[in-house]
């Protein structure tokens, strides 16, 4: 027999060794990173610091008008001032705080709704499938665009709003394919063993089956925020999404369209941290990807 | 057409010498297949046995100057005709491949292209290698299926390969294979997923075409009672090198090595059948009937599993052996009958039994790759079930873990941190028997449970079983198509066909004469470890036909 005080021990030891075994991982793996997903990282990085402290890097208020339209980059005035005389830098910086602190919100939201609802209508199957794909299937039948802009008008434009919007319509993608990556794992003998023992759904909802649906689901969260990003700003060019005076990287493109045409990139820019940030959201999700699939054929 | 070579005798056709074949681990290149020799004559069929992991079917690849993706040939040479297949560059090597050297695959079904007929799919190959047209090949096909002893030869190439059975589509590959007239073919485990009734079948006509047609054959099985009827001569591997070769009748009479005698003794495993105690058994089935909607699998089924010992259920697949299982756990609820567990009366719906019945009846899956979640801890796999059972927490759960893992012999400090992914599929199955005796139950489902497993480590896990059984007195319904299996766990078995028991009783009287047909048929189709034993059996065809 085993020896009781050598064998109670280790169980305090050995979730320690665990968890810096994951972080000892996750270090060697961003050494071996590829440039991109450095790269990625760094841009995720910066923007995030940017936004979170856009009230102090900024040098002047989100709304402030503090010189004349459209005057060129100087040295008061980094950027420029965008047609209403606010200091362009400022508004990147603000704007970016909006629009990712929504972005993030609406995707995170997005995916708790058409993750918990995809795995239930996997795991149960039956009516309760029938019923949330149906209903997913009414949601899409509707082009998301359009749908969106009617539920704005009709619900109003209140941030919160536009959030909750979108979040419902893109749970639906999020629904299909969870449903369909969950099915797979549903029919595995682990799960049918999980349910003879008397396991409740959630369980196997969210232990049997989430771990092994995961890389999947991160790498449609990462399309899924730059097309919710995508998606915002176009809400916000077409006058329906984040209202004025807040600034947004979307309706920044639009208020300052006209300059285009003197041959000055000043309203390219906002649009040029939008591009920056999805590639660099989608160089880290690849690398993910890379990195657990790598991970599976170590085994 | 005539693509039949001429003979020559003397030089070999295939020599190989000093190969060794590297892997990409994770620690740079790993040698898998060490130094090997070997040389195989033209109508020769060469025997390749060992565990799996030995190196079987690398070196059966190398032997095509293959390398399997993340494998390199490191060293040594591979002389197919004087031509050294380890230089050759790519291009060259592709021309021989399938025209000169054909492959058949463990996996007809896997192997063939759906979306293709099997006819198409036969011409793809002379065709390409501009050995006949098509219209030549086409009529070859049909005297090749012919051959085969395919239904239908004129037409069976006309169909997709779902619509035709296994045993068909992997004589229809060998078929293929055959189509170039090949000098040298590897079969890398040709039947080893077929019922023992289809493989016997399919042995016959796999040597009969390579007699006739004089083709050299390395034939790559785990399955030592095969090997013995194909092949003449083996050569055993373990970790990539040569433990022993000889011509098979001398291999079989009089293994040299340690290593081969213990894979010999595989099979000599026997149990005493325990008399049948008169308590009450610890399940009873009584008329069952089950389907899938309308289609009827298992029909009347009465059955009884005595306390503490083990009955086994035996069949070809599709005679309902695993659907007993899912009618017995609840999953697929019976249709009529009754279901009683140690006299009580069981619900048929899992989802209406409670936590101390499904606890009581346990299952082993026959694949413990999908039966362990692969994100899960083999510490989190046995404690969930230890917790949510008996409700050990915190210290007591981690001994009970410790007896578990001693229990099932793996080091538990070694293996209880680890994913699955982490195991061997010995190991896997073992962690699977931990988690059903988590459970403490009366009865455990073993469904297949050794026949993803080679010889060595299955008898590893029957002898486990058979402890555990001893110790716990637990009950066993035992499902396998393999009939050695049966005789070395058996107290009881049940012979079933087509949904219906044929015929159930105590072990020695089942497999004692007189039998019913049906058991007949099942007993003569399992290999024997006699080479005379195909021949045997398929003159006894012949009479009765």
């Amino acid at each position: 027999m085993i020896d009781p005080s050598l064998t109670l021990e280790s169980p305090q030891a050995l979730p320690a060794r665990r968890r810096s075994g994951l972080c000892r991982r996750l270090w060697r793996g961003l050494r071996k990173a590829p440039w991109s997903a450095r790269f990625g990282l760094l841009v995720i990085l910066l923007f995030g610091l940017a936004a979170l402290f856009a009230p102090w890097l900024a040098p002047y208020g989100e709304s402030q008008i503090v010189g004349s339209e459209f005057e060129p980059w100087g040295a008061s005035f980094l950027l420029g001032t965008d047609n209403l005389g606010r200091d362009m830098l400022t508004r990147l910086l603000y704007g970016g705080r909006n629009t990712l602190g929504i972005v993030l919100l609406a995707t995170c939201l997005a995916f708790l709704l058409g993750g918990v609802a995809g795995l239930l209508a996997a795991v149960r199957g039956g009516w309760t499938d029938q019923l949330l794909s149906r209903l997913v299937d009414v949601l899409m039948a509707i082009p998301q665009l359009i749908f969106a802009l009617l539920l704005l008008t009709f619900f109003g434009t209140s941030i919160p709003m536009l959030i909750a919007i979108i979040a419902v319509l893109d749970s639906t993608r999020v629904f299909r394919l969870t449903r369909a990556v969950a099915s797979g794992v549903v029919a595995l003998d682990f799960v049918e063993a999980a349910r003879l023992r008397g396991e409740g759904t959630a369980w196997i909802m969210f232990r049997e089956v989430l771990p092994n649906i995961l890389p999947p689901l991160v790498a449609e969260f990462g399309l899924r925020f730059c097309f919710t990003f995508l998606f915002i700003s176009a809400l916000s060019f077409l006058g329906l999404g984040i209202q004025p005076p807040t600034a947004d990287w979307g309706s920044m493109v639009r208020d300052n369209a006209t300059l285009i045409t003197y041959g000055d990139i000043t309203p390219l820019l906002p649009a040029a941290a939008i591009a920056l940030l999805t590639i660099g959201v989608n160089f880290v999700v690849d690398w993910f990807l890379h990195l657990t699939s790598g991970l599976r054929d170590e085994h | 057409m005539s693509i039949e070579r001429e003979e020559q005798g003397g030089a070999p056709l295939l020599r190989i010498r000093g190969l060794r074949i590297e892997a990409q681990g994770d620690e740079g290149w790993q040698a898998i297949v060490r130094g090997i020799d070997l040389d195989l004559r033209r109508g020769e069929v060469l025997g390749l046995i060992g565990e799996s992991g030995a190196g079987k079917s690398t070196l059966g690849l190398a032997a095509m100057g293959y390398e399997r993706p993340g494998c390199r040939i490191a060293a040594g040479s591979v002389e197919f005709d004087g031509q050294d297949l380890a230089r050759l560059p790519e291009a060259r090597k592709r021309h021989l491949w399938g025209s000169r050297i054909a492959y058949v695959a463990q996996s007809a079904a896997a192997s063939f292209n759906p979306a293709q007929r099997l006819l198409d799919q036969y011409v793809e190959g002379p065709r390409l290698h501009r050995v006949a047209s098509a219209g030549q090949a086409r009529q070859d096909a049909v005297q090749m299926y012919r051959r085969m002893r395919l239904p239908q030869p004129e037409s069976i190439g006309l169909r997709y390969p779902h619509q035709v059975s296994g045993g068909q589509l992997q004589r229809a590959m060998t078929a293929m294979a055959m189509a170039c007239r090949p000098d040298l073919i590897v079969f890398d485990e040709p039947t080893t997923a077929l019922d023992v009734t289809t493989q016997l079948e399919v042995l016959a006509t796999i040597r009969e075409l390579v007699r006739q047609f004089g083709t050299a054959a390395i034939y790559i099985t785990h399955d030592l009672a095969v090997v013995a009827q194909m092949a003449d001569r083996i050569l055993v591997l373990r970790h990539g090198q040569a433990v022993e070769e000889a011509p098979t009748r001398r291999m079989l009479a009089a293994p040299q090595q340690e290593y081969t005698r213990t894979l010999w003794s595989v099979r000599s495993l026997r149990h005493e059948p325990r008399a049948p105690s008169d308590e009450t058994p610890v399940v009873s089935l009584a008329g069952i009937d089950a389907g899938y909607g309308p289609l009827k699998v298992l029909q009347g089924i009465d059955l009884q599993v005595p306390r503490g010992s083990t009955v086994a259920v035996v069949g070809e697949s599709g005679s309902g052996k695993s659907t007993l299982a899912r009618v017995l756990t609840g999953l697929l609820p019976a249709s009529q009958g009754e279901l009683r567990f140690q006299g009580e009366r069981l619900p048929l719906d899992y989802r209406q039994r409670n936590r101390e019945m499904l606890r009581h009846i346990q299952m082993v899956y026959q694949m413990p790759d999908t039966a362990l979640n692969p994100r899960q801890r083999v510490r989190d796999i046995l404690g969930r079930a230890l917790a949510f059972y008996l409700g050990l927490r915190g210290k007591a759960q981690e001994r009970r873990l410790y007896e578990l893992m001693e229990q099932i012999e793996l080091a538990p400090q070694q293996y209880l941190d680890r994913l699955p992914g982490e195991l061997s599929g010995g190991q896997k199955q073992r962690i699977c028997i931990a988690r059903a005796l988590a459970a403490e139950p009366r009865l455990i489902i073993c469904d297949e449970v050794t026949s993803a497993l080679d010889q060595v480590v299955a008898k590893g896990i029957l002898q486990l079983l058979e402890r555990l059984q001893r110790e716990m007195g637990l009950a066993y319904l035992f499902i396998t198509h393999d009939l050695a299996t049966v005789r070395s766990v058996a107290d009881q078995v049940v012979v079933m066909h087509q949904g219906r028991i044929v015929e159930q009783g105590p072990r020695d009287e089942v497999f004692a004469p007189p039998h019913h047909e049906y058991t007949a048929r099942l007993l003569a189709s399992v290999p024997e470890m006699d080479p005379d034993w195909l021949d045997r059996q398929l003159a006894g065809r012949q009479c009765q036909g």
